[in-house]
């Protein structure tokens, strides 16, 4: 094994896949089951000159990383369910100022305070809806360790190159589990940033093509003396009330991410050729059915996976692709019913769908999706 | 005023505030300390929240943020931090940064983060028209509180005090070359300042309250107020439930990112030597 092999847990991978992007301004306050990523970060940000911060509560720790970005530095937190409902009125800001951060949730049960340590995978729809108003919203949900790693780093990539928030949606068994991975040499990745203007002179902050463009992004403290504000805005960052110009602003930040869904779309598929029973699934649910999918064709049954590394936006296309020669499709998740909507919507009324949702903080184990399977035979 | 339209951005002008208005005041006094303390424009950062007094921060030629109702010091904070070398200033309303914004004020005063937060206090909700707020004195009146207002109000000064701020004065709209000292005082303190300024509402406060129109609302600012200097050679009679002006506090102390970055320095040493690269931290390597 090569000597970058590591035994890690996901929130660790995560925190390393953060630095490796160039992580340089953490802020959060502790919550199970993400804890491990702040104390990570602060172990490990003051060594590479970066700066950790332990907030008062989570909406002052989205705040603080909203404010070390527009001070141009890349900047991450970290939470769980009761925090990522705190974050919400400020995750609609940096989406509508055009700041980019990454947020961490690895997801824990609830409602409210809910199973602090049992596992759940139902944040999906808040991660799409939580903020008030039309905004769009890119997550991305690592199923494994080193997808911790990839996954976060690739978050960065995102965030910086469409200045938009990016959700990396974990859970308890991904954020928790221990896998041996081996992690890619530092040397080889190349990070992106922000655009930013070359001077001050004429500076526009929100002047982009209107199908969608991206703003050049400059830093505070670097002489553009620019304003920033939760109202709608004009090119110069001047509240307005103008409803043509908020149309405009609001349907450009909403292209936006449209167009770079292809490029953010990620997936894994196993054994969909042919596959006459798909399982569709995401997170740590995954890793059950893609046992429980093994097994079926083992015993010669025509099943086959898909797993959705990236959630939002819904890769209508993909799922619709994937499940077309099905006669069933099956949706294992943690949580009553969320991802089956979208496949619901994605595939029409054209295939049944098995709703196999559960709620008991317990990971599924494989026969129970196997079952699911034979069932639908 | 002409010397200080250089401070201003003259496109986002005129200004959405009432005539009479304190505001205005309060922002000109804050210019003139900035010019006073000879601040470079391009490393200062003015951070608001929501309220009629947080969209001063649209009028100032400055890298300006106008954030989330009650969170300017948590946005201040994460640009403080991630650059100490910019001077942040956060301008907030009396229900901006005492009532939704508390957390934010007195966690920013305990780490005693070089920030200067001028607390513009005119004892309501402006923008929403007029409801009480954690400032406004007992029996007064707002749209929410019709038959006066109950809850005791907050001494915003002895709460910085406590709470950890080095720097911490109050002024009024009247007492403008007062609050411009307070204000320069404030600024060249390293560490967590407030200064609160008094001001007047005569639209919500004054007239819900019949003090009159903002004449008589800058009398009524003086009338309850006296400087800390005379308070104690005045006979309690000539003091009593009136507010302290002037510098109320001056104890300068280590500064948060200050001390963060001579930490970093320390760490960085010690980890000179140290081989594991971003991924040596992993607890169980093979």
């Amino acid at each position: 094994m090569t000597k970058n092999a590591k035994l890690m847990q996901g929130n660790e991978a995560c925190t390393l896949g953060a630095l490796a992007a160039g992580l340089e301004f953490y802020a959060g306050y502790p919550i199970t089951p993400s804890t491990e990523i702040a104390e990570l970060c602060a172990e490990e940000l003051p060594k590479v000159g970066g700066r950790f911060i332990q907030m008062e509560d989570e909406i002052g720790s989205i705040a603080a990383c909203i404010g070390a970005s527009l001070a141009g530095k890349k900047a991450m937190t970290a939470t769980s369910g009761p925090g990522f409902s705190l974050m919400q009125e400020c995750l609609g800001y940096a989406s509508l100022t055009e700041v980019p951060i990454v947020i961490v949730d690895v997801q824990r049960m609830g409602p409210s305070t809910g199973m602090p340590t049992s596992l759940s995978q139902s944040d999906l729809m808040q991660a799409r809806w939580g903020t008030h108003g039309d905004h769009p919203v890119i997550v991305l949900a690592p199923g494994s360790v080193k997808e911790c790693f990839e996954l976060t780093f690739r978050a960065f990539d995102i965030a910086e190159t469409y200045r938009v928030p990016v959700i990396v949606l974990m859970d308890e068994t991904v954020g928790h589990m221990r896998e041996k991975v081996v992690l890619p040499d530092p040397a080889t990745l190349k990070p992106k940033r922000r655009l930013e203007p070359d001077t001050p002179a004429g500076y526009l902050p929100y002047a982009a093509d209107e199908d969608g463009g991206v703003p050049l992004m400059a830093a505070f403290g670097d002489g553009y003396r620019w304003h920033v504000t939760g109202l709608f805005h004009d090119e110069a960052g001047r509240p307005t009330n103008s409803g043509d110009s908020a149309s405009r602003l609001l349907k450009r930040l909403m292209r936006k991410v449209e167009k770079a869904a292809p490029w953010i779309e990620d997936h894994f598929e196993e054994s969909l050729e042919g596959a006459e029973i798909v399982v569709v699934s995401f997170g740590s649910s995954a890793m059950s059915s893609l046992s429980a999918v093994r097994r079926a064709r083992r015993e010669g049954i025509a099943a086959g996976m898909l797993r959705l590394k990236s959630v939002w936006p819904f890769p209508d296309e993909l799922v619709k692709k994937a499940t077309s020669g099905a006669r069933r499709v099956i949706v294992p998740e943690m949580n009553l019913g969320q991802l089956v909507l979208e496949v619901e919507r994605a595939i029409g009324c054209d295939v049944t769908v098995t709703r196999l949702g559960k709620v008991n903080g317990e990971l599924f184990r494989p026969e129970e999706i196997f079952s699911a399977i034979e069932a639908a035979l | 005023m002409s010397e200080f339209l250089s401070y201003f951005r003259r496109d986002m002008l005129p200004h959405i505030w009432c005539p009479g208005c304190g505001h205005g005041t309060v922002t000109g006094a804050l210019v003139r300390a900035i010019d006073r303390v000879g601040l470079d424009k391009n490393k200062v950062c003015i951070v608001s929240g929501i309220g009629c007094s947080s969209r001063a921060v649209g009028y100032l030629d400055f890298d300006t943020l106008h954030t989330a109702h009650g969170r300017a010091l948590a946005f201040a904070t994460g640009i403080k931090l991630a650059r100490p070398e910019l001077k942040v200033i956060v301008m907030t309303g009396d229900g901006d940064c005492t009532a939704i914004g508390g957390n934010h004020f007195i966690h920013a005063a305990r780490r005693n983060i070089d920030i200067t937060t001028i607390a513009m206090n005119n004892n309501i909700y402006g923008m929403t028209s007029g409801q009480y707020s954690p400032m406004t004195p007992k029996g007064m009146y707002g749209t929410t509180a019709p038959y006066g207002n109950l809850e005791r109000s907050f001494d915003l000064c002895e709460l910085a005090k406590a709470a950890g701020a080095t720097y911490v004065g109050r002024a009024t709209s009247y007492h403008v070359p007062l609050l411009i000292d307070l204000i320069e005082a404030a600024l060249k303190n390293k560490g967590f300042s407030v200064v609160e300024a008094l001001e007047q509402c005569p639209t919500y406060f004054g007239r819900k309250n019949k003090i009159g129109g903002p004449v008589e609302m800058l009398e009524w600012l003086k009338e309850r107020t006296v400087n800390v200097k005379v308070a104690s050679s005045l006979p309690p009679e000539k003091t009593e439930g009136k507010l302290l002006i002037g510098e109320l506090y001056n104890a300068p102390a280590p500064e948060y990112t200050a001390d963060y970055d001579e930490m970093v320095d320390k760490v960085q040493r010690r980890f000179d030597s140290f081989q594991g690269g971003i991924y040596g931290c992993a607890s169980n390597s093979d």
